[in-house]
Order: structure tokens, then C-alpha cells, then sequence
């Protein structure tokens, strides 16, 4: 076996003082593909953005080509031949395909950019790959997987000879993800080294010949797919101890609180069907583009469904994924954005009042000891863990019947974590329902005392709390 | 982030009391070089003076606040303004009340086509009040065939009512302290004031309150143009004419005076007081100048350099530290 193209040794990367890598060791070989496999969280994004030159690493060493590389931007990549195709499709849509493949590389004549030499070598790139659409076509005219094979493509222009495919395959169709492969093996038999990142196991065995296994930031095994299968491939990815932070109450399930009957919104989900009762912590589990926070926007009313009915005794209240974007307003104090949705009882008389504004503010930092100097502190100043204080706060003060929290731990430190933990836990055995969405497999199992599984838009299991077990729900969730 | 974060807690008051004490300073050198502009008349006048664009500018503040702006107020003001001048042609002996109920009325309406073009039609705000901004100019010249109403037109009263003193200030400077009181009190105290904040603050976390930020926008349009409305007959009234360009471009000014009185362009933040203190600051130059001997061409660099510095000073402030903490979460 040749010397590996890429190799990397103990990078380790935090996010103030999140930590998203904690040891990674990766060696990529030239004429070979890598499977990349973790979990939502495990890091995968993370080392692609270090690639790619959008992040630094803290500390660690890459290893690229031969030498010591320090990637400290995307030109920087690009130059060393680093190709990054992504799951977003990093498109622009106004301009033509060859503009597309030539972003800010530009073939020069004479200080102008040289048209004809841009087009020519575009349109040959393309045939190489068998692209099969002309190089001259606006870029918004191609599907999203036309649109991976011009992000690969761009790539090949910049003589890459490493292409790191992020999850390319998450919105494809079969026929399309057969051509991708054809275009990836191609490259791996001309000698490049690919990384492939999926959640999806055939594809790991169909494509590729080696595995990289991430867990919680580090590695935690690599070799080659010849010698290893499904089993241990999930062994290695969950293989850590459910930690339970703070321990779920018993409770016995009360009368039914919401029922959700073959709810559907087009492209999002379809013929979701449940009922959460009261005093019960229902979870959610899925992969990313599962669904779930599609299906969260829906229940709690800022997206309408296509079909379906949702019967709900009382209100219900949504702690979104995205607290500062969604969840909270950064510039508002502690006390105003704890307000928002209580205005009608804080000014049972049309006028407000500070003082009680104050209190409520006051006593929520009381109870969630969220770390603010005063209610008048602005929300942006707050950690992540007590900025989610703050929005389960204001929801929490409306005492309403069903609560969904969507990934309610993401990104916040273990004492911020046990506190949500806590808070659930108490809310559901004080008489109301909990909706908890997690990507999460050890907080969704400690949580829940019942989980769905979400895959591609559809409910794909329910497990009672003793059947949820982590290669189980990680099974239902990535079609294993 | 303790220091700095009770710097910013307060970040809005402190401006405001900065401001205002830059107000003063200013208004004290004035006073230096000139003591007759201390005297009560010339303060009464400079109020007088000021009213009309204190008004436009609280209207103005709201649509900024929701994310918007709106172009056509002085538009609106001069057509509002034709309409109370036609309305007293025809029936003098009427006087000013249902002129009053008329410009209100037909003000909201105009500022209500731009809040549903906003809201409705989702489309950018600027664009459609540039729009409607000349539409507006455009009905004027239809309804009065692009003639002049003069002061023999108009009825006693009509044209008396912004001239009527109490306790020494005319009606209409009252009109503008009881509008500035209106919005102080209202944006502390109201439960939907706090939604216009929200809504503007940010959009998308409004609506996960249950904000529906577009309905909001159509509020402070309508806010917006019914003051413009009242103000064009107030304008109409006080100056006894109207015509097709009046006001022309004091849209600028009104905007100007919320930039100036610390109103974030970028929407959710800003302070009625704030407001109020940038029309007076504005307003004192404006008069101070001509004592000075000070061309009206150098007024408007002054001008643009005082909303050049004002903007800048508000950008420092809010300039924040990046946030990483949520940087993590895509994986």
C-alpha cells in the first residue's frame, strides 16, 4: 500500500469551550474511499470545515501530500487540492455551470478573464465525468445531484486530489446516487483519495473500501470494510455508557394530552400518527432531515400541515432548535424575552407593568438558576446553556399542557444539561406532556419513556423505554 | 462580560442621556454666541418650528423599528394636506374637527396600502414606499389639477387652529409634546409596543413567540400615515397654501431625525425620546445657522455630516463580540 495522501494526528478543536473534537486521527489513502461514520455530534462537520480551511484546528498536526500542511484558509485548500463537495450544495444558481467551476479561479489573458479557454475547459471536465449537460446552462437549471456532480467538477478544475463528499447522497434519488458513485469511483480509480460521509450503511458497503469511525469527537476505530460489518460498524458508533445525568421520575401515563393523526406537509413528512399522554416524556430520535423539527413547527403552529389533524388539550409550546435565531431574542433582556409570550397575564389591564416583569423574570432565574447578573441582562451576554434556560423559562411560564423541546441540550455544558434534564423530567410529572426531539441516543433513551423513530419523513418505529436500546433506535433511524 | 454586559444593558437609556447632553452643549454654544436665541419667543419658535417633524418622526421610528421605512410620509402629507384644503373649500363652515377625522382617516388609509403591499405581498419596504411615494405626489395633481389652494380659500378657523397659543406655546407644538408623551408612555407600557420591539428585534423568533411580524409592519405603516395625514393639514394650515410640492423630500429629514435620535436601521431598537431629541437637534441648527450667516447649501452638509457621525457613534455601541456558542451545533 502507498503512503497515505492525508493523514492526521490528535487535531482537537473547541467552540467556546464546547469541545467538537477531542483527539481526531484520520489517514486517507490516494486510489481508496473512506467511509466516515459517527453520530449527529460526533465531529464529521467539524474535521470537514478544518479541511476545507473554514476552521483552524486548536492543536494536532496535518499531515498533506508529503509535508506539513497548515490549511488556514479555503484558498489555501483549494491550492493544496482539497475538494469539498457539500451537503448544501454550495451552488450559485445566477451564474453559468463553467462560471460555476471557475469561481475565483478564473483562466486569464491578459489581465481579462479568457471566455473561450473557461467554456472549453469546463465543457471537457464535464464530459470527463459524464456530466451529461452543457457547460453553458445557468446553474439553477440543474437538479440538486446535477449540482453535486458541478461541485465535484469544480473541484476536478482545481486538480484535487482529495474530494470530500459531505453526505451528498441525503437528497437523492437511487438513479442519482448510482451516477454519483460512477463519477466517485472514477476519481478513485484516477487515483484521488475520497472521503464519504453518509448515514446510510448500504452505501458505505456498496462505495467504499475503508471505514473511519468518530464518536463524541474522537476516533474510536478505523480499518478496512473487508474486515469488519454492520454490527460492530453501530458497536462502535453508540459504544459509550447511557450517562444519566439526572435520573427520570416514574410515571404512570395519565389521559391522553395530544393526538396527532396522519399528519403530513409536503417534502417535510407524511402519515405521522401518535398520541402523548399526560405525565409522559415521548421521544423523538432521528438522523438529520429526519423530519423532526419539521414535524416540531408543525404541532407547535408556525408551519401549516398539507393533511392530517392535530387535537390538543390545551396549548402547546415549542423550545426550537435554534435558540438564538429562533428561540430568543439576543438583544432583549432576561426579563423582556421571558415576557414575550406571557404580555396578556403580565398586563391583565392593557398597561405593563415593570415590576411584575421583574418578578417573573426574577423568580425563573430561581428556579432554573440561570447565571444572569439581573433580569435586565441581555439574552446575548448568557451562556448557550443559560441562554436555553432563558427560552425554556419563557415557555415554562405559560404552564402549557404539551411542551416540545427540540434538541434541547445541543452544544451546552453538562451542569446547563442536567438542569434541562431536570426541568423535563418535572414538568412531565407535574401533569403535562413532553415532546423531547434528540439526536442524542443516550439522552433520548434516559429521558424518554417512550421513543418514535424518525427516517426520510416517516415514523419508522415506536419503542417502549425497555426496548430503546442504542443500536436498536440507531438501527430504525439509518436503515441498517 | 459582567462590565460590559450592564454597559449594554442600559446601552439605549445611556445613548439617549449622551444625546441628550450633546443637545444641550449645542444648544448651549448657540446661546453663547447668540443670548436672544435663549429667549422664551425664539425657544417657542424653534418648537413651533420642530412639531411637525417630531410627529412625522415617532410615525417614521415605528416603521423603522418593524424592519421597514417608509419613503412616502411627506408624499402622504401633501396629499392628505390638498384633501383638508379641498374639504375646507367646499364646506367652510364645517371647521377643523372633521378636517382633523378627515386627514387621520385618509392618512391610515395610505399607510395602510403600503402596510399591506409589506405585509400581504412580501415585498421590500423601500421599494414599495418609493413607489407609492410617487403615486401619492401623482394624486395630488389630480385631485387639484395641479392648482394652488391660497389662504383667501380657507376658512378662518382652519388656518387659525395651528396658531392658537395656550400657556405660550402655539397648538401645534402641543400637539407634537402630547405625541411624544403618547409614545413614551405607550412604547413602555403597551404589551404590543413590546411586539413591534420583537418583531423587529428578530423576525423569526417572533414568530416562534407567536409574533406575526408582517402584521406588525402593517401596523406601524398605518401608524405611520395617519400621522403623516393629520400633519399635512397641520403643514397645509400653517404655512396657508397647498399645493402639489409641498414638503418635497422631507421624507429625508424625518428619516434622518430618527438616524440621529439613535433609531437602529436595521430595525428593534430605538427610543421615542431618542427620536424627539434628534428633531431638536436637527431643528437647532437648522435655526441657529442663518444667525451664524450659513448658507442653506452648508446646512445640508451639516445635516449629512450630523447623521454620519450619529450612525457612527450608534454602530461602536452595537458592534457585538461574534458569537461561536451555537458554531458547533451543525454536525
Amino acid at each position: 500500500m502507498q503512503a497515505p495522501l492525508l493523514t492526521l494526528t490528535d487535531i482537537r478543536k473547541s467552540f467556546g469551550g464546547v469541545r467538537a473534537l477531542a483527539g481526531v486521527n484520520l489517514e486517507l489513502h490516494p486510489g481508496s474511499i473512506t467511509a466516515l461514520l459517527g453520530e449527529n455530534g460526533a465531529g464529521k462537520s467539524t474535521l470537514v470545515k478544518i479541511l476545507s480551511g473554514v476552521h483552524q484546528p486548536d492543536s494536532g498536526v496535518i499531515h498533506f501530500n508529503g509535508g506539513d500542511a497548515r490549511i488556514d484558509s479555503p484558498t489555501v485548500a483549494r491550492d493544496l487540492g482539497i475538494g469539498v463537495v457539500h451537503q448544501e450544495c454550495l451552488v450559485f444558481d445566477q451564474l453559468s455551470i463553467a462560471e460555476n467551476l471557475f469561481v475565483n479561479a478564473h483562466p486569464r489573458r491578459r489581465g481579462t478573464v479568457d471566455w473561450d479557454s473557461l467554456h472549453a475547459r469546463a465543457q471537457t471536465v464535464l464530459d470527463e465525468l459524464g456530466a451529461g449537460f452543457s457547460a453553458h446552462a445557468p446553474a439553477a437549471s440543474l437538479s440538486i445531484a446535477q449540482k453535486h456532480v458541478v461541485q465535484i467538477a469544480r473541484a476536478l478544475v482545481n486538480d484535487s486530489r482529495l474530494l470530500i463528499l459531505d453526505e451528498p447522497t441525503a437528497s437523492l434519488s437511487q438513479r442519482e446516487c448510482a451516477e454519483l458513485f460512477r463519477i466517485a469511483r472514477k476519481l478513485r480509480d484516477a487515483g484521488c483519495a475520497l472521503l464519504f460521509i453518509t448515514h446510510r450503511f448500504e452505501e458505505i458497503f456498496e462505495l467504499a473500501d475503508r471505514y473511519a469511525v468518530f464518536r463524541d469527537g474522537a476516533s474510536v476505530g478505523a480499518g478496512r470494510l473487508a474486515d469488519t460489518g454492520r454490527e460492530e460498524l453501530i458497536r462502535l458508533m453508540v459504544g459509550r455508557p447511557v450517562e444519566q445525568l439526572f435520573p427520570k421520575q416514574a410515571v404512570a401515563p395519565g389521559e391522553v394530552l395530544l393526538r396527532v393523526e396522519n399528519l403530513g406537509r409536503a417534502g417535510e413528512f407524511e402519515g405521522v400518527s401518535f398520541t402523548l399522554r399526560r405525565g409522559e416524556v415521548l421521544g423523538i430520535y432521528g438522523l438529520v432531515g429526519a423530519g423532526r423539527s419539521e414535524l416540531a413547527q408543525v404541532l407547535f403552529g408556525v408551519q401549516r400541515a398539507d393533511c392530517g389533524s392535530v387535537t390538543a388539550r390545551g396549548d402547546i409550546a415549542l423550545v426550537p432548535e435554534d435558540r438564538q435565531g429562533q428561540g430568543s431574542i439576543l438583544p432583549f433582556s432576561v426579563a423582556a424575552n421571558i415576557a414575550l409570550p406571557n404580555l396578556a397575564a403580565l398586563a391583565p389591564n392593557g398597561w405593563m407593568h415593570a415590576q411584575r416583569e421583574r418578578q417573573l423574570a426574577q423568580q425563573w432565574i430561581g428556579t432554573l438558576a440561570i447565571k444572569a447578573e439581573n433580569p435586565a441582562q441581555p439574552v446575548r451576554d448568557l451562556s448557550g446553556g443559560n441562554q436555553q434556560k432563558v427560552v425554556l423559562a419563557k415557555w415554562l411560564a405559560r404552564n402549557p399542557a404539551v411542551l416540545i423541546l427540540d434538541e434541547p441540550t445541543k452544544g451546552i455544558d453538562v451542569g446547563a444539561k442536567a438542569a434541562v434534564h431536570q426541568v423535563t423530567t418535572e414538568f412531565a410529572a407535574a401533569g403535562h406532556g413532553v415532546i423531547l426531539i434528540s439526536s442524542e441516543l443516550p439522552e433520548i433513551i434516559a429521558m424518554s419513556d417512550r421513543v418514535l423513530v424518525m427516517r426520510r419523513g416517516r415514523l419508522r418505529g415506536e419503542f417502549s423505554r425497555e426496548a430503546a436500546t442504542p443500536a436498536a433506535l440507531l438501527r430504525a433511524a439509518s436503515d441498517a | 462580560m459582567t462590565h460590559a454586559a450592564r454597559k449594554r444593558g442600559s446601552q439605549v437609556a445611556r445613548r439617549d442621556l449622551q444625546f441628550a447632553l450633546l443637545t444641550l452643549a449645542l444648544l448651549a454654544a448657540v446661546v453663547w454666541a447668540f443670548p436672544g436665541f435663549a429667549s422664551p419667543d425664539n425657544l417657542a419658535a424653534l418648537l413651533d418650528d420642530t412639531a411637525i417633524l417630531v410627529m412625522l418622526a415617532l410615525g417614521q421610528m415605528l416603521v423603522i423599528l418593524v424592519r421597514g421605512i417608509d419613503l412616502s410620509v411627506a408624499a402622504n402629507l401633501a396629499l392628505c394636506g390638498m384633501l383638508a384644503a379641498l374639504f375646507n373649500r367646499a364646506f367652510p363652515e364645517l371647521g377643523v374637527l372633521p378636517v382633523l377625522a378627515l386627514t387621520l382617516a385618509a392618512g391610515g388609509l395610505l399607510g395602510a396600502l403600503n402596510g399591506i403591499l409589506v405585509w400581504k405581498l412580501r415585498l421590500p419596504p423601500i421599494v414599495v414606499t418609493l413607489g407609492t411615494m410617487s403615486v401619492y405626489r401623482g394624486v395630488i395633481y389630480l385631485l387639484s389639477g395641479g392648482e394652488w389652494v391660497n389662504d383667501n380659500e380657507m376658512s378662518p378657523a382652519f388656518v387659525a387652529f395651528t396658531r392658537a397659543e395656550f400657556l405660550g406655546l402655539t397648538s401645534l407644538s402641543w400637539l407634537a409634546l402630547i405625541c411624544a408623551v403618547a409614545f413614551m408612555l405607550l412604547l413602555r407600557r403597551l404589551p404590543l409596543a413590546r411586539n413591534f420591539y420583537a418583531a423587529g428585534g428578530n423576525p423569526e423568533a417572533a414568530a416562534y413567540s407567536g409574533i406575526d411580524a408582517g402584521r406588525m409592519q402593517f401596523l406601524a405603516y398605518v401608524v405611520c400615515g395617519a400621522i403623516a395625514g393629520l400633519a399635512g393639514y397641520l403643514w397645509v394650515a400653517r404655512f396657508a397654501v397647498a399645493y402639489t410640492d409641498i414638503a418635497l423630500g422631507f421624507e429625508l429629514q424625518v428619516i434622518a431625525a430618527c438616524l440621529i435620535g439613535g433609531v437602529a436601521i436595521g430595525g428593534g431598537v430605538g427610543s421615542a425620546l431618542g427620536v424627539v431629541l434628534g428633531c431638536l437637534f436637527l431643528g437647532i441648527i437648522r435655526n441657529s445657522l442663518p444667525l451664524v450667516g450659513i448658507s442653506a447649501f452648508w446646512q445640508m452638509f451639516i445635516n449629512g455630516m450630523v447623521i454620519l457621525a450619529a450612525v457612527l457613534l450608534s454602530a461602536r455601541q452595537q458592534r457585538q463580540p461574534r458569537t461561536t456558542t451555537l458554531e458547533v451545533a451543525r454536525d
